[in-house]
């Protein structure tokens, strides 16, 4: 209990009361207000005509001018189709992506995080060297690794289980590096050495103490690692070969590919794109309600070398 | 100091010190812990691959003869190999093209909304870094159905003020309509970046020159961009490897335009088309291999590139 008073919180200062301090003086410009939002129509207009087309019946699809809705409402009934084609597989799909991106997000963010910190707050023999080892490995290709890893999974009889999927999605040494720096800022010495000398451990510390306030970076490593995993196409085409263990992205790919190439499998097409639709909206969320953690995770973590 | 002069005057002083060597001690052990699952997964997930990768190049598997060692014959046959050769040009003219395209957009929306001069600006953010949260998957499939020339609403808009619409499938476009999809997805990402290091750049720093009178574009030219320089170098790397990585585009439209994408499109592509289409692991491990050691380079150099100007800048300010 006292260790959340005694946090004073040091995140706060920085973002919200210095750009409001900024604000006052400053005269909007209609210009660049124009400007600004004509690009946001260049990232708007395909999600919207994502939305439209998923109100579409295939008919409509093909006769209806794109950007506005067909003759007939039927996002009900696609919606319905989506979850009970080939017996609900798409669900399947859902809830498997979230178990991958979600294991593997939980299980990066927090080795990142204790690697992250060991490294901003202890000094140790070879710390220097392990920490430039994991700075050089954020320039090694992940896809690049996927061969390989498929191969070594295949002989441990890994491939085609959701292990090989979650395992090589544990590493992040950005999320080490993003907390490197957090951690040098979020977690004062003065208040790890208080706790030593009222004699916790260096865990009970870690946990009791310092991670409270590594929170914002914990989010923003979290949210980086899920977005990673849940988006990921490359790792579990090539690992994966039964489909009720796919994520939505192979598996949306795949529904993509038999539409585009059955003239009969046509009713696909609405199917597909409503399914797309669906798949966008989770993580649009969850940016939007952890946007005030990872922003300040991201503005005192990302930036400084 | 309060514990120093305690100790001090305590004539069991050294036993505090010893404690406090056993605490150094317990300390190294506990960081170790702490990295130690790190390391773990980066041995077994990263070393680990890496190294077989490299040992898998050296090798050949032959249907008379079975494996054989052939050193580094597998690296010399990618270097005068026209579809990798092919694929790691394209890849050039993506970072010549698109990369600068992209952060130069990023960048101008970043500074845009720091300065605190748009109306919306927290709605224009997530709008923009929307695109970021969509998989790579649905974006290539919903830009393969705009460009698509059935029901694609760009062909629409052409044919109804009765223009040709361009195929942007062809082999001819499809490079610059794969860079479009790329930038839609990423300009986000980075501006998001950029942007949370221009709101830590303390306000002190430009409001004198504001008070000054310096106009927002030249505190935007000689003190934001230069005060935001290592996220604009984290955004390039990225960039790089992203671009050298690239395969969701390339394997998505290769099923809407077979004849535009070859096997070869990207050097990613082509390392997975060798080994599960080709069946020739030992080749495509080469592939992959070489393609991250040029990855590995081409990033050292950019970085080296704009130390050695940023030196040169600073020299020549002094």
């Amino acid at each position: 209990m006292t260790s959340t008073t005694l946090a004073p919180s040091p995140k706060t200062r920085t973002v919200p009361s210095k750009p409001s301090a900024r604000r006052h003086r400053k005269e909007r410009s209609l210009p660049l207000t124009i400007l600004l939002w004509l690009c946001a129509l260049y990232f708007l207009l395909p999600l919207f005509w994502l939305f439209i087309a998923s109100t579409k019946d295939n008919s409509d699809l093909f006769s209806s001018f794109g950007l506005w809705f067909g003759d007939r409402f039927s996002l009900w009934d696609n919606i319905a189709s989506v979850f009970t084609v080939r017996d609900g597989l798409y669900l399947r799909w859902t809830l498997n992506t979230v178990l991958y991106a979600g294991v593997s997000a939980v299980g990066a963010s927090l080795i990142a995080t204790m690697a992250g910190y060991a490294f901003a707050k202890y000094t140790f023999p070879g710390s220097r060297a392990l920490f430039s080892l994991t700075l050089g490995a954020i320039m090694i290709p992940l896809t690049a690794l996927a061969l390989p890893t498929y191969l070594l999974f295949n002989a441990a009889s890994l491939t085609n289980t959701p292990w090989a999927i979650i395992l090589p999605s544990l590493v992040s040494p950005f999320g080490v590096f993003l907390m490197r720096v957090y951690a040098a800022d979020a977690v004062p010495d003065s208040m790890i050495e208080a706790a030593r000398v009222d004699g916790a451990g260096e865990f009970r510390i870690f946990w009791q103490v310092s991670f409270r306030l590594l929170g914002p970076g914990v989010v923003t490593v979290f949210l980086f690692a899920l977005v990673a995993t849940w988006n990921n196409y490359f790792l579990p085409l090539i690992m994966l070969n039964s489909s009720s263990l796919y994520p939505l992205t192979v598996g949306l790919a795949q529904q993509q590919s038999a539409s585009a190439a059955g003239g009969g499998a046509q009713a696909l097409f609405s199917t597909v794109i409503t399914g797309s639709l669906i798949s966008v909206i989770p993580l649009i969320i969850a940016f939007l309600f952890l946007q005030r953690y990872w922003e300040t995770g991201l503005a005192t973590g990302g930036v400084k070398e | 100091m309060a514990i120093r002069s305690i100790s001090a005057a305590n004539p069991a002083g050294t036993n505090t010190a010893r404690r406090s060597s056993v605490s150094k001690r317990r300390q190294t052990t506990a960081a170790y812990l702490f990295v130690l699952p790190f390391f773990v997964v980066f041995t077994t997930m990263l070393v680990i691959p890496l190294g077989y990768s490299g040992y898998l190049s050296v090798f050949k598997n032959q249907l008379v003869g079975g494996l054989s060692f052939i050193g580094l014959d597998n690296y010399i046959q990618a270097f005068s190999d026209p579809d990798f050769l092919g694929g790691i040009g394209r890849m050039l003219i993506f970072l010549l093209v698109q990369v600068p395209i992209m952060l130069g957009v990023a960048l101008f929306l970043a500074l845009g909304l720091d300065s605190g001069r748009a109306h919306g600006a927290k709605a224009l953010r997530l709008v923009y870094f929307m695109p970021y949260a969509v998989p790579g998957v649905v974006a290539t499939l919903m830009w393969g159905y705009l460009y698509g020339p059935d029901f694609g609403p760009i062909s629409q808009l052409f044919r109804s003020v009765g223009l040709e619409s361009p195929n942007l499938l062809n082999s001819q476009n499809i490079l610059g309509s794969m860079m479009n999809i790329v930038t839609w997805e990423f300009v986000g990402y980075n501006m998001i970046i950029l942007y949370a290091a221009l709101r830590s750049i303390p306000a002190e720093l430009y409001e004198a020159a504001g008070i000054d009178g310096a106009s927002q574009y030249r505190i935007a030219w000689s003190i934001k961009i230069p005060a935001i320089r290592p996220a604009i170098m984290l955004t390039v790397i990225f960039s790089i490897i992203g671009t050298f990585q690239l395969f969701n585009e390339p394997s998505l439209l290769d099923a809407i335009a077979p004849s535009a994408i070859t096997n070869g499109f990207t050097p990613n592509f082509y390392a997975y088309n060798l080994a599960f289409v080709n069946q020739d692991v030992n080749y495509a491990a080469a592939v992959a291999f070489l393609l991250g050691a040029i990855i590995a380079v081409v990033s050292y150099v950019v970085q080296l590139g704009t130390q050695r100007s940023e030196r040169k800048q600073r020299k020549a300010v002094r």
